[in-house]
């Protein structure tokens, strides 16, 4: 029973990871209806910025402070990064086809790839590691001080993003222009800046994935984000694209499956089962756990 | 008018086809070109590195008493990016734009075994300086190795796990995607059992993963004495990095794919106290040993890990078939490789037996805080096969 919650705590660890992902994919996909792609390489990126921030303020010792910065000063460059990804590649081809959106996003994902071949290289990198450690012993229950870290940020992060889309003006917005494009446009709201302002708050989440990620692995590669931006990207699907409880919801639901699956059947099946669950989830309930049908409008 | 043009067309494709394929010939007098292919770049990185360093070590220093047949060697390096279907690609490359006359490499087994079918085909002599699974050599009468095998090295510690460090009960954690690290899996749990030990646990997980906790905990669960990890030394500094997280603290085995200046860079101090078997120590007062360490120092300002000794010991044997046999052509190459005696290498004495292997003896290393100490050394009579 012990074994079973202490994959219980690896698998909420790893899922929160996904939640922060996919709520980057269901965020623009309100807005925009894009799946956009290169989402994961911005959490890659974002991994990175935090590698090379950490490198630098990091003094003889981990202290809080210093982990705090690095994960702000992540999360901004990735923000920035967001922002920069839309205007330049995403606003020319708003008006195009829904399909030219989509391969734009894969084209940019896989410059972002190559981009950081190049610039970081291939090899894995380690992040040192940030915070002072603690462990915790509850009933046999290992906790450390990574994952209780993880858990709690991303949940913090997801409160903090509830708050801002339900009661703040900009939230308000967003979700207004994630109801109607157009409709949102005549009341005179800005769109292109309340998409920017979604594309900022989606890549920042990621990049504080990334961080996290660094915190507890500590490997991080150019490529990382590919499988860990699917998974994210199904989390989406299976919560209901477009939900923001829903990315959270599908996120822990991933993570603890994989965990249970490697842990208690094989490590092959690693993969599998989160694809697994996408077929099902698009056979059984295509609007996902927590979205709501949506009528083609004629 | 139009069928000029074609013709012009169909003459320039010719001459630039011609023009193409002589290109390399050209210099094939003066030198004689060797390949290597390796993963200079990826997860494996640090192997291709240094064993590419070793060998060019070791040409350098030929080249300077008067090259082989009175030419100089020039090798000719590729990378193929930890990824065996690379592998394949960059050999089949080496052979037919480049015209090399042998072929050193591979570190990591399923690379060597995609490249090897390919020099086999055409008749070019390969040397693995450090390939271990047995099925390397068997592709064909081409191919050779410079090193123990797995079904050794597998024995090699599973005798150390059972009688020095007296850990009966052992969880082994495999990378199903590597042939390497499967055969070592097999071999070790072998000889294990032939000990009477029990194997608690067997988990696995693909090379490239990077999150291990859901394996390691059901490990932990099992209770384990030592967990055994053949594999290479980016996911071994991972796993036993997170192994120590999860509070096991029994140590870690590991095989000669650990060897990496980067394995401690990657699990730093959870790995004080972890061994792995290994081909050679630094610290062997065998002066040919030492005049090595001192060379590759000298040039490259590190110590040379097992990778780079065995990329040196199969460039100078390559050098020497080449010298007896008095031809660069495969066929003679190939049997001057197979009749090498007692050469006396920076990893032992070296002798390729009829299924063109080496026999040697392994060492096992005690990971203390970077550094690899000599713990033990066993000889091949001393585990039966």
């Amino acid at each position: 029973m012990t074994t079973f919650f202490q994959q219980l705590v690896n698998g909420l660890s790893l899922g929160s990871i996904y939640a922060l992902i996919a709520l980057g994919y269901t965020m623009v996909y309100g807005v925009l209806r894009l799946i956009n792609f290169a989402h994961g390489d911005v959490y890659m990126i974002g991994a990175y910025v935090g590698y090379y921030l950490s490198r630098r303020l990091r003094g003889d010792e981990p202290s809080i402070v210093s982990a705090l910065l690095v994960m702000l000063g992540a999360m901004l460059a990735c923000a920035a990064l967001g922002v920069l990804i839309e205007r330049l590649a995403y606003r020319p081809v708003r008006r195009e086809a829904r399909l030219t959106l989509l391969i734009t996003s894969i084209g940019v994902s896989l410059f972002l790839e190559n981009m950081a071949q190049l610039v970081f290289g291939p090899d894995p990198k380690f992040f040192p590691s940030l915070a002072p450690r603690a462990d915790f012993q509850i009933g046999g229950v290992r906790l450390t001080s990574e994952q209780l870290t993880v858990i709690a940020v991303s949940f913090l992060l997801m409160i903090l993003l509830r708050f801002f889309i339900l009661k703040t003006r900009t939230g308000k917005a967003m979700r207004a222009v994630s109801f109607s494009l157009d409709a949102s446009k005549l009341m005179g709201i800005s769109t292109d800046r309340i998409i920017a302002v979604t594309f900022a708050l989606g890549s920042a989440l990621a990049a504080a994935a990334g961080v996290l990620i660094g915190m507890q692995i500590p490997k991080i590669d150019p490529l990382m984000g590919i499988l860990y931006g699917l998974k994210a990207f199904v989390a989406a699907v299976l919560g209901g694209i477009g939900s923001i409880p829903g990315a959270v919801l599908g996120g822990l639901l991933i993570g603890t499956s994989e965990v249970m699956v490697v842990g208690y059947l094989s490590s092959t099946f690693r993969d599998a089962i989160a694809f697994g669950i996408l077929i099902l989830v698009l056979i059984l309930r295509p609007q996902g756990l927590l979205g709501r049908v949506q009528k083609e409008k004629v | 008018m139009m069928r000029t043009r074609i013709a012009v067309a169909v003459f320039l494709a010719a001459a630039l086809a011609t023009a193409l394929s002589c290109g390399p010939k050209g210099s094939e007098k003066s030198e004689i070109l060797v390949g290597e292919y390796g993963s200079l770049t990826g997860g494996i990185a640090t192997f291709g590195i240094s064993t590419r360093d070793g060998s060019l070590l070791a040409f350098e220093d030929i080249n300077a008493k008067g090259g082989v047949l009175g030419k100089k060697v020039r090798l000719i390096v590729e990378d193929d990016q930890s990824k065996p279907e690379e592998a394949a690609t960059v050999v089949t490359k080496l052979i037919n734009q480049d015209h090399v006359v042998a072929m050193l490499g591979q570190v990591a087994s399923s690379h060597s075994l995609a490249a090897a079918p390919i020099c086999q085909a055409s008749q070019i002599p390969m040397i693995s300086p450090s390939s271990t699974n047995p099925r390397v050599t068997q592709v064909g009468d081409y191919i050779f190795r410079v090193c123990f095998m797995d079904t050794f090295q597998g024995a090699v510690m599973a005798k150390f796990a059972y009688e020095t460090l007296q850990a009966k009960r052992i969880a082994i954690l495999v990378d199903v995607r590597s042939d390497y690290s499967v055969g070592l899996q097999t071999f070790f749990g072998q000889a294990y059992k032939k000990l009477k030990g029990e194997i608690v646990a067997e988990q696995s997980f693909s090379q490239g993963d990077s999150d291990f906790r859901a394996q390691l905990t059901a490990i932990k669960a099992a209770n384990p004495e030592a967990v055994y990890v053949p594999g290479y030394y980016t996911e071994a500094g991972t796993i036993v990095y997170q192994a120590r997280e999860l509070g096991i603290t029994v140590p870690f085995l590991g095989s000669d794919g650990w060897d990496s200046p980067k394995l401690w860079e990657i699990g730093g101090k959870a790995l004080n106290g972890c061994y792995f078997s290994n081909h050679y120590s630094t610290d062997d007062p065998n002066p040919i040993v030492q005049q090595f360490v001192a060379d590759y120092k000298a040039k490259y300002n590190q110590m040379p890990d097992a990778l780079a000794a065995l990329g040196y010991d199969a460039a100078r044997i390559l050098a020497d078939a080449m010298t007896r046999a008095g031809s660069t052509e495969g066929p003679k190459v190939r049997d001057a490789i197979a009749a090498t005696k007692d050469f006396p290498g920076v990893t032992g004495a070296i002798t390729i037996n009829s299924e063109r292997n080496a026999v040697k003896s392994a060492v096992i290393l005690k990971v203390e805080n970077g550094k690899y100490l000599l713990t033990e050394t066993i000889k091949p009579e001393a585990v039966s096969p």
